[in-house]
């Protein structure tokens, strides 16, 4: 059928109900951002960036069981866990450096797939209900967690007694080996901590030991961003003419996006060349000017390794969706029944997607960690869940829909809403304090919100598809073709009965 | 042609004490059309499920006799199996996904992975499934597919948006794609085209069957099976009646062999009953969205104290019109009751003007199973009228118990006592406690829908007798819709049939086979010269 309201208005009010998450958020960030007179550009640009490196892949674990037809997998917590799990004998052994954060990584990859496996077989005898699952799932695991590091480190595994990881217990006034790690540790100070450097005898630990391999400017990072992003767009234009898949459409698009990130790499130039602005004069002109200071510098140093790290995995998400495995992930997300009839194996393939995710999780817990400095070893991994799906929901992804880039977009708008709130706060109740109130709300708010509008706008396609006028549009349309058909009939019957009947008689008898 | 490319052999198969298929035999050659026809429950279905190796089968007891392929015998335990041996399906409901591209539902699960560097290193650390996919082979294949079909819809364009009728072509195209598909199963395909795309389906059939593939084409549309078939065979209650070449044979012939015929259950005064002319009950062009039973502009007018039978073959659309008037499915249309308007969609007011219901699915939506039998049978009188309630607005059980024990009298429900829980009963005795629920509102007008489905044969003739005398002895008007043809000679007045969601005609109870296998496959005898119809009586 064809949609007679597809005119400006009907579609500006679809845009924004698709978009819906994403706007208030927007929204409530410049709010915050106009009623916070303490925060400059950078200032906020420096929160956001360092939340993003350290959370970026935890959102991107989330994509692919989206895709799988598993909603949100808020089941990742499973994932954090089996990182605290890794990290805990790394720093009891005390294995610094990257090379102790591979082995994290190592350690944290066969848990995290019995994890994944485990969740993922819930996963199939909870059809339909995977993200109420996935919430309980991190409560059930949380309590097994919290047997294991509590009882059975120091109660069934032997431990050194007066290790600093673990809960101190004497005897008569002597150390003796204790039982159950402490509430919190420490993930060991980089080389390069101001502590560790005046130490001469500093054992390096996992702390930012990603993060500090190799840093740079922010203005420099935003260039060569930029640069990239307009050699892919220009490379992809290429592709995309000698394809002649090009519309008209596209060139004005194209156009806007090369002059959108030129601006950004003239901004980050600006700030890479005179951060505090410059006096331009002429002196034979007798003419001058003053460039400005450059808002965005003094945003701080960007982790390389970290970034190639979260890009490497955005690009490895693509590839995946590109291949069978990802292309039977998007048929059983589509319909299981069809994936099933199409001889799919849906159980299965949704393992999988569980396992990889889980396994993201947990390496992307693990990145979070490094760059936190410490672990709260029973609370670690709480926020997990919520907050990268808060994240990927503000990016505008849905139960039903996730790609790269709502992981992107979400991580830098749902932390500058982090950073914001207390300006809203102040806005709204005239009071600061409230900042925590309000994230929750946010957060919280989001993933209602998201998950609402989600059901709500599942429901609305199901009844337009049960609905009269879809399958029988109201007349002129639908009497023609049956009354026809019927005279067509009625005609060559006429003259068969005309006939003689005598083959009618034969067969009776 | 000499070679039978499929053959049934000696087929029959039983679910638990009920022989569904009876010694089938049939042989199909390469590159011919053949059609099978029947009623519902002749055994149709059960047949390709047996062809497909549906779990239903294997999950049973299997079946007995042989299925062959090329006139060696074959195992087809899994639908897997039967794809292997090159057996296609075209389900009556569409395998498409809407969010893919056509190319991407053509190659569903057979998609063809790109062989390079990276592929075949991908592949031997993660498997096969981590191959990437050549999405510009998928699309030439596709393409390939549906020009053989003669179709020119873009490959690469989204299902979502198309027409319905191009869906068809689209699952035909994907059977089609697949290298060894031999023999092709098509389940009604025309029934949701519109005539032109009908017919160039049956063009592209015949297309089909030249290039050699057999093709087995269900249908109800008898002068579609004349015009595109080479040979028709016939079931009926679980029996083979006839194959035929269908140059031998003709639309009345294959009407009369499907229907065959029927004997009457207990009908007593063949007299047709006197009836007045006052009209109760009326439709004008109801539209009903239930699915698979679809009604497409549905007029119907009922006297007062008649039985009308509404009968036609499964997904027609009779059973919608009951529950489009009761207001279970969105209903488009007007409908008046003894000359007042009865508002569309609002269940509860349809049911206090004095209209009853005995839904077909009677475990879903007629009975609360957990539940005793005198609540139930109290249920919808409290929430209509508020009887059987006391001053405090609580229910009133001595009353609900009175009722229910009048009601087990009168009906002769066998129960241990009235607060059994009626998932306990049998379904004949469900049927009887529904029947009770709907007597208790005292309705002027019953609908009643498939009322002995899952009843066995003794209780079958108790609830079409009890139907009978309400109508003989306290004047009802009764609206009965059934599948079974038999028992709506049996009881009803009048029987309309309904085809494709439309009402094709209404005839006699006493009326010939013929008449009535015809307008069931939507050919209206009414407009034919009655004479032409009466010698074809005559002579057989």
């Amino acid at each position: 059928m064809i949609d007679s309201r597809n005119d400006f208005a009907s579609r500006t009010r679809a845009f924004l109900t698709n978009n819906i998450v994403t706007i208030i958020f927007v929204i409530f960030v410049v709010a915050g951002y106009l009623s916070s007179p303490g925060i400059s550009v950078s200032g906020l640009l420096s929160e956001v960036i360092s939340r993003f490196f350290r959370n970026g892949l935890l959102v991107l674990a989330l994509i692919i069981p989206v895709m799988a037809g598993l909603g949100l997998n808020f089941g990742i917590v499973v994932g954090a866990l089996a990182a605290v799990l890794a990290i805990i004998p790394v720093r009891y052994f005390g294995i610094g450096g990257m090379g102790g954060l591979l082995l994290c990584f190592a350690i944290a990859l066969p848990i995290a797939l019995l994890f994944g496996w485990l969740t993922g077989k819930l996963y199939n005898k909870t059809r339909g209900q995977e993200m109420i699952a996935g919430i309980i799932v991190g409560f059930f695991a949380e309590g097994l967690f919290l047997i294991f590091v509590l009882f059975i480190i120091g109660g069934v595994i032997p431990v050194a007694a007066g290790h600093p990881m673990i809960i101190p217990r004497s005897v008569d006034g002597v150390a003796v080996p204790g039982v159950g790690i402490r509430a919190a540790f420490d993930m060991g100070a980089h080389a390069t901590h101001p502590v560790a450097m005046r130490d001469p005898y500093h054992v390096p630990g996992l702390s930012s030991a990603m993060d500090f391999l190799w840093r740079i400017d922010f203005t420099v990072a935003l260039f060569v961003v930029a640069l990239g992003v307009i050699a892919f767009l220009v490379i992809r234009r290429v592709m995309a003419k000698k394809n002649k898949a090009i519309k008209k459409s596209t060139k004005l698009v194209f156009g806007l996006k090369c002059g959108f990130w030129g601006l950004i790499a003239l901004l980050a130039l600006h700030g890479m060349l005179m951060p505090d602005g410059m006096i331009f004069w002429f002196p034979g002109a007798g003419f001058g000017f003053q460039a400005p200071a450059s808002p965005i510098a003094g945003t701080g140093m960007i982790p390389v390794v970290t970034g190639l790290v979260i890009l490497v995995f955005s690009l490895l998400t693509t590839y995946f969706t590109k291949t069978k495995l990802g292309q039977d992930c998007r048929s059983v997300g589509q319909s299981q029944h069809i994936a099933n009839a199409s001889g799919i194996n849906v159980d299965r393939t949704r393992i999988i997607a569980t396992m990889i995710s889980t396994v993201l999780g947990a390496w992307g817990m693990i990145i979070f960690l490094q760059n936190m400095g410490t672990v709260s070893t029973y609370t670690a991994h709480r926020q997990i869940g919520m907050f990268s799906v808060a994240a990927l929901l503000v990016g505008g992804a849905t139960a039903a829909k996730a790609g790269v880039k709502n992981a992107v977009l979400g991580l830098l708008l749902f932390h500058a809403m982090f950073v914001v709130s207390p300006g809203v706060g102040r806005l709204i109740f005239g009071n600061e304090l409230v900042a925590e109130a309000t994230r929750n709300f946010m957060t919280y708010g989001v993933i209602g919100l998201s998950l609402g509008l989600h059901v709500w706008k599942t429901r609305k396609a199901a009844e337009r598809e049960l609905s009269l006028d879809a399958f029988d549009p109201p007349p002129p349309t639908n009497g023609n073709g049956g009354a026809s058909n019927g005279e067509g009939g009625d005609s060559s019957i006429k003259e068969m009965l005309n006939a003689p009947s005598n083959a009618t008689a034969d067969t009776v008898e | 042609m000499a070679q039978n490319l499929l053959e049934f052999r000696g087929v029959s198969k039983n679910y638990a004490d009920n022989q569904v298929l009876h010694d089938i035999n049939i042989e199909i050659k390469a590159g011919e059309i053949h059609a099978l026809i029947g009623e519902n429950g002749a055994g149709k279905s059960t047949l390709m499920n047996i062809l497909f190796g549906m779990p239903v089968i294997h999950s049973t007891g299997g079946f007995e006799g042989e299925v062959c392929i090329c006139g060696e015998p074959v195992k087809i335990m899994s639908p897997h199996d039967a794809m292997e041996m090159g057996i296609g399906m075209v389900h009556q409901e569409f395998m498409l996904i809407p969010a893919f591209t056509i190319a991407e539902n053509i190659k569903i699960n057979r998609e063809i992975p790109k062989e390079n560097a990276l592929n075949s290193t991908m592949s031997r650390i993660f498997g096969e499934r981590m191959k990437t996919l050549d999405f510009k082979t998928m699309n030439q294949d596709a393409r390939r597919a549906l020009d053989r079909l003669e179709m020119s819809l873009d490959e690469f364009a989204l299902v979502a948006g198309l027409p319905i009728g191009y869906m068809q072509f689209v699952e035909i195209a994907r059977e089609i794609d697949k290298t060894n598909t031999r023999i092709l199963v098509l389940d009604e395909p025309t029934a949701v085209l519109a005539e032109s795309e009908a017919e160039s389906l049956l063009s592209a059939m015949r297309k089909l069957a030249a290039e050699g593939i057999a093709i087995v084409f269900i249908s109800h549309r008898l002068d579609e099976i004349i015009n595109v078939c080479d040979r028709v065979t016939v079931l009926r209650d679980g029996e083979l009646v006839v194959t035929k070449d269908v140059k031998d044979t003709n639309v009345i012939e294959i009407a009369e062999l499907m229907i065959g015929r029927k004997v009457s259950i207990g009908k007593e005064d063949n007299e047709a009953r006197e009836i007045s002319d006052d009209v109760i009950f009326e439709i004008k062009d109801l539209h009903v969205a239930m699915p698979s039973e679809r009604v497409r502009g549905v007029d119907l007018k009922v006297r007062r104290g008649e039985i009308l039978g509404i009968g036609g073959l499964a997904g027609q659309g009779k059973l919608g019109i009951a529950n489009g008037v009761m207001g279970m499915y969105p209903a488009r249309g007007e409908v008046l009751f003894e000359g007042k308007p009865l508002p569309l969609n609002r269940t509860k007011q349809v049911l206090k003007s004095g209209v009853g219901f005995v839904s077909e699915d009677r475990k879903g939506i007629g009975l609360l199973l957990d539940e005793p039998i005198d609540d139930n049978i109290a249920f919808t009188e409290m929430s209509i009228h508020g009887n059987f309630l006391n001053f405090l607005g609580l229910c009133d059980s001595k009353a609900i118990r009175e009722n229910a024990l009048k009601m087990i009298k009168d009906l002769d429900i066998r129960c241990t006592n009235e607060k059994q829980h009626t998932g306990r009963l049998s379904g004949g005795n469900q049927q009887k406690v529904c029947v009770a629920r709907a007597l208790t509102q005292k309705p002027k007008l019953l609908f009643v829908s498939e009322p002995t489905r899952g009843v066995d044969i003794g209780a079958k003739k108790l609830i079409l007798d009890l139907l009978r005398s309400l109508a003989q002895d306290q004047g009802m008007t009764i609206i009965m819709t059934s599948s079974e043809l038999a028992e709506l000679c049996s009881i009803c007045d009048s029987v309309t049939i309904i085809c494709e969601g439309k009402v094709i005609g209404t005839l006699p109870p006493d009326a010939s086979p013929v008449e009535f296998g015809l307008m069931m496959s939507g050919i209206c005898t009414s407009a034919l010269d009655s004479e032409n119809v009466k010698e074809g009586e005559v002579a057989q």
